[in-house]
């Protein structure tokens, strides 16, 4: 198979297994590409992409950017606090005149879930999804599962912890769907009152205890526990989730064994994180930026293909 | 559909023979000069010259490297190509050195404008030499022409060369196939 079974990147749940390889092995060659002493590519020289971000981003946003320059795509970037958005435009109305604009693809970071998929049925571009809310984040997922590959092998049963926030992670939720594709087992840990309901129904073992959970974990994915979209108190205090979610040296050495540390970034060091795990060798976290411009590109280059010339 | 045996495995053999002297001819110890065979069917036929010159002729010092061109082609979005990349392998500098880039059949010349763009991604050589296997005259898209040839041949657009190799195919062989007879 060499195309894409989609004309846009949504969401994990609409790619097919083929997908998911199509895109590592494109992204295998596109790591070499960055190792050139010159790192460009033109494949997208006639491209125009818009990255319009309605929400905070600093390393998706520049690992796009960077992804789409080393594509020689033409690249403008929209952010929504320097908008007309903030004067009550709606975004088919902001959307439709960056297309007028004549743009062929659109990277969209937005706080609404869905807010993509609408995108998609009302305009004749290319979407990809940078986050939508508290919904998917599909080239996060792909960028994780790409680097446990890459230090595993094959992840058919392999065991992944997802730990943390995760009613509020779009990671989390795009991790499971690519996982599970992809044959790895899936464990969420967290606060009882930070898991979803009915998670379970996704295929994904709930386990409350994390020393429990970490027992015969292979990898280990450490959220950021996301205080702007809690509205309420999920727990009683900081010191108390660190006690006992939070991921240190200690916490290691009482196992076994030693999995693969991850984190989406941005990191809080000392909460779900200690610093000396974060800098130890333990932790892919450097991989897996590194590996992002890779997967982006290979995203990037696959849904260009079915754009009429 | 009918082929037509074009090159046998003496022919070759003997043609493999003969490239290799004319290398050696212009490149000497090969001190200045790196192989580049180009994905997928050029590295076949670049990994066969390479062990003929270490084998039979004793070269050292060979620096041989594959280049894909999937992402410099010309024809992206325009054509069914396949949009899978092959692996690049080339794990030293081109600046300053003589490249010699190895393909087995030379059509359009499109191709070899793409590999002309990639190579520039790894230096600047000093100089760009083209050897193939099969050259088919008069099909040029481009000005471009090999420095080595093997053979050529007179081939009509339904015609398609097709290059077997006895590690890939199991034989070496090169035939004409022909789609609308």
């Amino acid at each position: 198979m060499s195309q894409l079974s989609v004309p846009h990147l949504l969401g994990i749940k609409d790619l097919t297994v083929e997908d998911i390889q199509l895109v590592f092995e494109t992204a295998d060659q596109f790591k070499e590409v960055l190792n050139r002493p010159i790192k460009k590519v033109p494949s997208l020289r006639d491209i125009t992409i818009a990255n319009i971000f309605f929400e905070n981003s600093t390393r998706t946003k520049l690992s796009f950017e960077l992804a789409e320059k080393r594509l020689s795509a033409d690249v403008v970037n929209f952010s929504a606090s320097q908008s007309s958005v903030k004067k009550g435009e709606t975004l088919v109305d902001t959307v439709n005149n960056i297309l007028a604009m004549k743009v062929d693809m659109v990277v969209m970071r937005h706080s609404q879930a869905g807010a993509c998929v609408f995108l998609a049925k009302h305009i004749d571009a290319r979407i990809v999804n940078a986050g939508d809310g508290a919904h998917e984040h599909p080239t996060q997922a792909l960028l994780d599962a790409y680097s446990m590959r890459q230090r595993l092998g094959d992840l058919t049963n392999r065991r992944v912890v997802i730990v943390g926030d995760i009613l509020h992670s779009r990671v989390a939720l795009s991790n499971i769907f690519a996982l599970n594709k992809l044959g790895a087992k899936v464990v969420v840990c967290g606060p009882k009152s930070l898991i979803p309901r009915y998670i379970e129904s996704l295929g994904v073992e709930v386990e409350l205890n994390l020393d429990k959970a970490l027992k015969k974990a292979d990898v280990v994915n450490m959220l950021r526990v996301q205080n702007e979209r809690m509205d309420y108190s999920y727990f009683p205090s900081t010191r108390e989730y660190v006690m006992q979610y939070g991921l240190t040296m200690d916490r290691l050495n009482r196992l076994d064994h030693t999995p693969l540390i991850m984190h989406p970034g941005p990191i809080n060091r000392g909460v779900e994180l200690s610093s000396e795990l974060a800098d130890s060798k333990h932790a892919i976290i450097l991989d897996q930026v590194e590996n992002g411009v890779a997967i982006r590109m290979a995203v990037l280059y696959l849904l260009a293909a079915s754009l009429k010339s | 559909m009918s082929e037509t045996l074009l090159l046998d495995s003496k022919a070759i053999h003997l043609l493999l023979h003969r490239l290799a002297n004319q290398l050696l001819e212009h490149h000497l110890d090969f001190s200045n000069t790196v192989l580049i065979g180009l994905q997928p069917r050029g590295v076949f036929f670049a990994n066969r010259l390479s062990q003929l010159l270490r084998d039979e002729y004793k070269v050292s010092n060979l620096s041989l490297g594959f280049l894909d061109i999937t992402f410099f082609r010309d024809d992206f979005r325009r054509s069914q190509q396949p949009l899978k990349a092959n692996q690049t392998k080339i794990d030293f500098l081109v600046e300053n050195k003589k490249v010699v880039f190895i393909d087995d059949v030379l059509f359009t010349g499109r191709s070899i404008q793409s590999a002309l763009s990639a190579i520039q991604s790894f230096g600047r050589p000093q100089a760009v030499e083209l050897m193939v296997l099969i050259d088919r005259r008069f099909s040029r898209h481009l000005p471009i022409q090999p420095n080595y040839r093997g053979r050529q041949v007179d081939a009509i657009n339904q015609e398609r060369v097709k290059v077997c190799w006895k590690e890939n195919e199991g034989e070496d062989a090169v035939y004409i196939v022909n789609s609308e007879s």
